[in-house]
């Protein structure tokens, strides 16, 4: 019971942040409705006893990923921006993907129905109180059957930040004489 | 009865514990807050040869309900450009994260909100990184120029420790194995389970404690690391446009950060609400040192009694000796009554997570005091090129250390000291090209100008 | 990283206003800019690339003032110029007038006003570290400089009855004869001073944080401050040894023995420690003074009506910012023609554009710190 509340409360809030945040006029005003929605699908995360999606939502996306929109949005001139020839086909070919998206959703709930167990594609899987800790599950697999991927991804990582810092630098090596 | 009458009760009966710890978060931490900074303004007058808040109430102890007082009275400014919504939002959203940060935290044996989260330490991190929005937001939403430099600034310095922060944070759990908080605090309990023996992880892995405390008083924004809120520079920060208990929201939210702060480093580095040398026996007599602290200050306060000019000052004492003993009497309680003996660990667990919690304050209070101000550019360079790598060296000492011991059976304390000295010649190169870096910057006196000309 | 490197000053427009320049305004009312003192600053960026000072918030015609009192009646006004050292240009003034009246204080007079200049030059640079400080954000040393501060003033009160602007002296001698105790407060003083010197150090001097705050941070050449006319600490931080105490001595400084300490670098670091090293000093010569103070009267043959036989005289000391000196015409009658003061504030303050140039906005308050004006003597 208190399950369900719960999720219809986090359930409702993201939808309703994710309208406002597409409806906002100022940039920022949706910076924040996606902060809301983001942070009531971590909750639905911790819901389902994913502990450890629910944080890295938290810390990776909210934290992190919405600072650097914010920062982006605070010091780019927007007024210049919507002075700027926009795309103009943008509403009608917005409106095929949203068709498209909702047809394949719609397509997907359906079929779902039919499947076994709960959930929709994995078959057979414990309800959420009985599975294994979240955090232990991710790292045994991280460090056993995906560690290929995993090193490949920190190599990524590691390559993108020191890229990053390189074109700053020279940036500002050429900026002052 | 109904069945949603039935549901709530079983509700309350399942989480009760849970919901009273949540309640009395919410409600007395800010209070608490207040007291620390009465506390604060107490040890800066000590440590400057004068006294501090006296006026209101005894010595100065309703200071902080005139402030709140004062405060919540105030004219509401908001500036006419600001951005209503945000405006309103920021101190709001700060204040939220540190609280709801704390309630993953285990101030005691018996005392946490989110009991036995699997993510125990990790839920505290990134929920109190969630203030730093609120300190973005704040200096956009003042629609001022000077506001936004100092929320950029300020997040830039917090994201640069809070890197180094979360690296000596890894290297306390590669120590413990677990996140869940409860766990942390065991094991350090029971780190030698053949011998049944506990040490306290700032003695396994010190660097990392002291990485921990560095970058927790940058997080925290405190002296020496305060640039961003220092009155005497011209960028005055994100919290100029922001008066009466607005600003004492995000106010709040630095105390109360600074609790969570010093929460964490006593649940991974001081051994939570263990007392020193848990697991020893011939020392447990240190467990009736509650008792025996709160008896000497109530004695103190009897001693100090007499010395007072004033009659209702000598009241006073009396009264906060009376209070002294009273507590004590509820810590000795259990000894006396058998019955009684539950609580021993709850009530003594909270009195030492309390008591290095305050610790942990006071050395961020005491160099707050003591040490002048590092300027953006030295702070930054502090972060980056002397804390980080020592951190991830000291991640990477931890490391060998571990497995040294699992692996090639090494002595526990020798692996570790091994690695704990090698951490600290790596620290001494840093911090020796540091010195070296900014001591060679050009000391060489300019060309002799004609200062007539022109 | 910050360079502290100088911008080249050789550079005639360095005050252009390009397209990344800002034009920042601090004070008059500015926590740090200790009086009402306004600077503009042209940013670019975080660096300054000029500045500009506009004074004269604190004139008072005090100049104009003199021409219509009397030599005694103008004598309080001098300690309302450098309000933080009352005593010393009280010193100044006094000595100038004798010297226009061809008439020298009696020993015991000068050895005692010797003794209050150099307390008052103790005090004057306790205020200077305390206030330095805690703009650097040290908040605790500037208690600490107030309570020994505290002392001296008390001394002064004892014997003059004033705290902060003393008309201590008179011209021709004092007025007051030292109280009684009037050694043993001294010596008490500076035997408890010692440990007092010793805590500043503890908390600042070898301190990284302030050594990077204060080392390579608004540096002066000897050849600038020499062309400046910068006098004071700031001229022996950048190595020249010149003190009028020893080049010229007034009162009774060639009794004494004492150092003159010069820095090297000319950095706000230096200032620092010559400071810090002249209040050693200046501790010395107390103890020195107070072990022998000679008997006798204490005010020279002056008579009540002052008529200084016309003509003009010019004499300095060495205030404890720097330079004091006192120009002054007589034509002949009770009151002078014209009394033209050389504060050293005034002139100091003309390093600083040239200090604080390609430093960053940080720095400017430190750097006006290490200046150590007085708003009252540079407006006068």
């Amino acid at each position: 019971m208190l399950d369900s509340i719960l999720f219809y409360f986090f359930a409702g809030v993201a939808v309703l942040s994710a309208a406002l945040m597409v409806t906002r006029r100022n940039a920022i005003h949706s910076a924040v409705f996606l902060i809301t929605a983001l942070l009531a699908t971590a909750g639905i995360f911790l819901q389902l006893r994913a502990e450890f999606l629910f944080i890295a939502q938290i810390i990776l996306y909210v934290g992190g990923i919405m600072v650097l929109f914010i920062f982006v949005i605070m010091l780019v001139r927007l007024d210049v921006a919507i002075h700027q020839i926009r795309f103009r086909m943008q509403k009608f070919v917005a409106l095929l993907v949203a068709l498209a998206l909702g047809l394949e959703l719609t397509a997907i709930l359906y079929f779902a129905r039919k499947l076994p167990g709960q959930g929709l594609f994995i078959q057979g899987s414990a309800p959420a109180d009985q599975l294994p800790p979240n955090s232990e599950e991710l790292a045994r697999s991280l460090f056993s059957s995906y560690l290929l991927p995993f090193e490949i991804a920190s190599v990524l990582l590691l390559v993108a930040m020191v890229g990053a810092v390189v074109m700053a630098k020279n940036k500002k090596r050429t900026d002052e004489p | 009865m109904n069945p949603t009458t039935a549901a709530i009760l079983h509700f309350l009966q399942t989480w009760w514990v849970e919901l009273v710890c949540g309640v009395v978060i919410v409600a007395v931490v800010p209070l608490i807050a207040g007291y620390i900074v009465l506390m604060e303004r107490k040890l800066m007058a000590d440590m400057q040869a004068r006294l501090g808040p006296m006026r209101v109430g005894p010595h100065g102890l309703l200071q902080p309900i005139a402030d709140a007082v004062k405060l919540l009275i105030k004219e509401d400014i908001v500036p006419a450009d600001a951005d209503a919504l945000i405006f309103w939002f920021a101190p709001v959203i700060s204040m939220v994260a540190a609280l709801t940060s704390m309630g993953a935290l285990a101030f005691g044996p018996t005392f946490q909100v989110a009991r036995d989260i699997n993510i125990g330490i990790l839920f505290v991190l990134g929920v109190s990184s969630l203030g730093f929005l609120g300190i973005i937001l704040g200096g956009w939403a003042s629609n001022s120029h000077y506001s936004i430099i100092g929320a950029i600034r300020s997040t830039a310095q917090l994201v640069s420790y809070e890197t180094a922060g979360g690296l000596a944070v890894i290297s306390a759990l590669l120590l413990s194995g677990t996140l869940r908080i409860r766990a942390i605090v065991e094991a350090q309990q029971n780190y030698n389970p053949q011998q049944h023996s506990g040490v306290w992880f700032i003695f396994l892995a010190p660097v990392s404690f002291f990485i921990y405390l560095v970058a927790s008083i940058a997080e925290t924004n405190r002296a020496p690391f305060d640039l961003p809120e220092a009155e005497s520079e011209l960028v005055a920060g994100y919290m100029t446009e922001y008066s009466g208990f607005r600003w004492a929201l995000y106010f709040l939210g630095e105390y109360a950060n600074m609790i969570v702060v010093g929460a964490v480093a006593t649940t991974l580095f001081l051994g939570g609400w263990l007392r020193p040398f848990p697991n020893v026996h011939w020392l447990n007599w240190l467990d009736f040192l509650p008792v025996l602290l709160m008896a000497l200050v109530g004695v103190y306060c009897i001693y100090r009694a007499g010395k007072q000019p004033v009659p209702v000052q000598t009241w006073f004492m009396w009264a906060v000796a009376l209070g002294c003993f009273a507590v004590a009497a509820i810590f000795a309680a259990p000894w006396i009554f058998a019955p009684l003996k539950f609580i021993v660990p709850g009530l003594n667990g909270a009195f030492w997570f309390l008591l290095k919690v305050t610790a942990y304050i006071y050395v961020f209070m005491w160099l707050r005091f003591t040490l002048p101000r590092y300027r953006f550019d030295q702070l930054m360079h502090l972060g980056w090129y002397i804390l980080i790598p020592l951190a991830i060296v000291n991640v990477f000492a931890v490391g060998v250390a571990i497995v040294l011991e699992s692996e090639f059976g090494w002595n526990r304390w020798l692996a570790l000291i091994v690695t704990t000295a090698f951490t600290l010649a790596v620290a001494a190169i840093l911090v020796n090209l540091h010195d070296k870096r900014t001591a060679g910057a050009s000391t060489a006196t300019t060309a002799t100008t004609d200062s007539y000309a022109g | 990283m910050a360079d502290t490197v100088q911008e080249d000053a050789t550079q005639k427009n360095g005050t252009l206003l390009g397209a990344d320049e800002l034009v920042l305004n601090m004070g008059p009312q500015h926590p740090s800019t200790h009086g009402v003192l306004r600077v503009k600053l042209k940013l670019d960026g975080e660096r300054v690339r000029g500045t500009e000072c506009v004074i004269g918030y604190l004139h008072r015609g005090v100049e104009k003032i003199a021409e219509h009192r009397t030599y005694q009646q103008f004598a309080p006004y001098v300690d309302r110029m450098d309000y933080i050292a009352a005593v010393s240009n009280g010193l100044g003034y006094c000595e100038a007038v004798e010297k226009l009246l061809n008439v020298e204080a009696p020993l015991r007079a000068r050895v005692i006003r010797t003794i209050l200049t150099e307390l008052q030059r103790i005090a004057s640079h306790l205020i200077w570290l305390g206030t330095h400080a805690l703009d650097i954000g040290a908040l605790t040393p500037l208690f600490y400089c107030l309570r020994e501060r505290e002392e001296i003033l008390k001394i002064f009160e004892k014997y003059c009855g004033a705290r902060l602007t003393t008309h201590a002296f008179r011209i021709g001698g004092l007025q007051y004869e030292a109280y009684d105790g009037f050694e043993k407060d001294v010596e008490r003083f500076c035997k408890d001073f010692e440990r007092r010197i010793k805590e500043y150090v503890d908390l600042l001097t070898g301190n990284s944080i302030w050594i990077g705050r204060t080392r390579n941070i608004g540096m002066i050449s000897a050849a600038d401050c020499i062309a400046i006319g910068a006098s004071g600490p700031i001229l022996r931080a950048s190595g020249v040894k010149w003190d009028l105490r020893k080049a010229q001595p007034y009162a009774a400084y060639d009794r004494y023995k004492f150092e003159i300490p010069v820095g090297a670098n000319g950095d706000t670091y230096d200032r620092y420690m010559v400071r810090m090293e002249e209040m050693r000093q200046s501790r010395l010569i107390c103890l020195q003074a107070i072990e022998n103070i000679p008997e006798g009267p204490i005010l020279g043959k002056v008579g009540k009506v002052l008529k200084p036989p016309a003509g003009e005289i010019y004499h300095s000391i060495e205030a404890p910012k720097g330079i004091l000196g006192y120009y002054i015409v007589s034509d002949g009658t009770i009151q002078p023609y014209r009394v033209r003061i050389r504060p050293p504030s005034f002139v100091n303050l003309q390093a600083f554009d040239k200090m604080v140039r390609g430093h960053l906005v940080a720095d400017v308050v430190a750097i006006i710190g290490t200046l150590d004006i007085v708003l009252g003597e540079v407006d006068r």
